[in-house]
């Protein structure tokens, strides 16, 4: 019940995403600000699993994220750096924050097994809340087209992690 | 300029001794999460290279076991295929990409 409760959280954090779009849509300096946002949110996860978790398969999907997602997050800093743009902060990235900090609380007081498939349960929904939020909102929204083509290359990685992160839950059942 | 017997005989020795070095090396281009082409055929004792464009690390992993291979950022990872058959392979970092390779004898 918990997992799914952290699973609806995230998808409500990324709900004000198309009200965004039917009303003002969101700029690029906003955009930028949620796609950094929700990296950043990964690596403080897979940080957290480093630290508790024992299984190597964890780890090593939990590695992984901490060096893709720095990766994309060095492109997008160097990204918003050319364009001269300043990363804006608003509704959607400080609610994906306020989740990811309730869900960081929840992990924290687990630990073993349980930490290992609250964290990759998380992981799955997560990164299917986030691909979900690129496809359908930030990546049709971005109008530079360097912006789009960093996000739509984010999104085939962030897809790629969504399935790994599957493989990952699949193997601690 | 006729090759004596000795000569010969070291080349023969050589042939037999290292089969790999007669191997062709293919290249896998690894681009924007896609392993290009997706499918190469081969041969026992190729090389298979493949190049990473990505900023993100890949691997490339047998699906029976055989090799697994890191791929580094602008750098490339290669295997030399030891025995004949189809082989499927993924990224583990990135399991929607696939490739195949057809090695024949």
């Amino acid at each position: 019940m918990r997992l799914l409760g952290a699973a609806t959280a995230v998808a409500l954090a990324f709900t004000s995403l198309p009200a965004m779009a039917q009303g003002a849509k969101p700029n690029d300096a906003e955009i930028a600000h949620i796609a950094y946002t929700a990296g950043v949110i990964d690596i403080k996860a897979a940080k957290l699993a480093l630290k508790k978790s024992k299984n190597k398969e964890v780890r090593d999907f939990a590695e992984n994220m901490v060096h893709d997602h720095t990766a994309v997050n060095d492109q997008a800093l160097a990204l918003v750096k050319k364009l001269k743009v300043t990363p804006e902060d608003n509704d959607t990235s400080k609610a994906l924050v306020k989740q990811a900090d309730a869900e960081h609380a929840k992990l924290e007081k687990l630990s073993g097994p349980a930490f290992d498939k609250a964290y990759a349960d998380n992981e799955v929904a997560y990164h299917k809340a986030v691909d979900n939020a690129l496809e359908t909102v930030l990546i049709p929204d971005a109008t530079n087209a360097d912006l789009k083509a960093l996000l739509t290359t984010g999104l085939k990685i962030f897809q790629g992690h969504e399935m790994h992160a599957e493989h990952v839950a699949a193997s601690l059942k | 300029m006729p090759l004596g017997i000795g000569r010969l005989a070291l080349l023969a020795a050589l042939a037999l001794s290292s089969p790999a070095t007669a191997g062709e090396t293919i290249h896998v281009k690894i681009d924007k999460m896609m392993f290009d082409p997706p499918k190469v055929s081969a041969h026992v004792g190729d090389t298979i290279e493949w190049a990473n464009h990505d900023f993100v690390v890949h691997t490339a992993t047998a699906r029976n076991k055989d090799w697994d291979v890191t791929i580094p950022v602008n750098g490339t990872g290669r295997v030399t295929l030891k025995r004949a058959g189809d082989v499927a392979y993924f990224c583990r970092f990135h399991p929607i990409m696939t490739g195949e390779i057809a090695a024949a004898p």
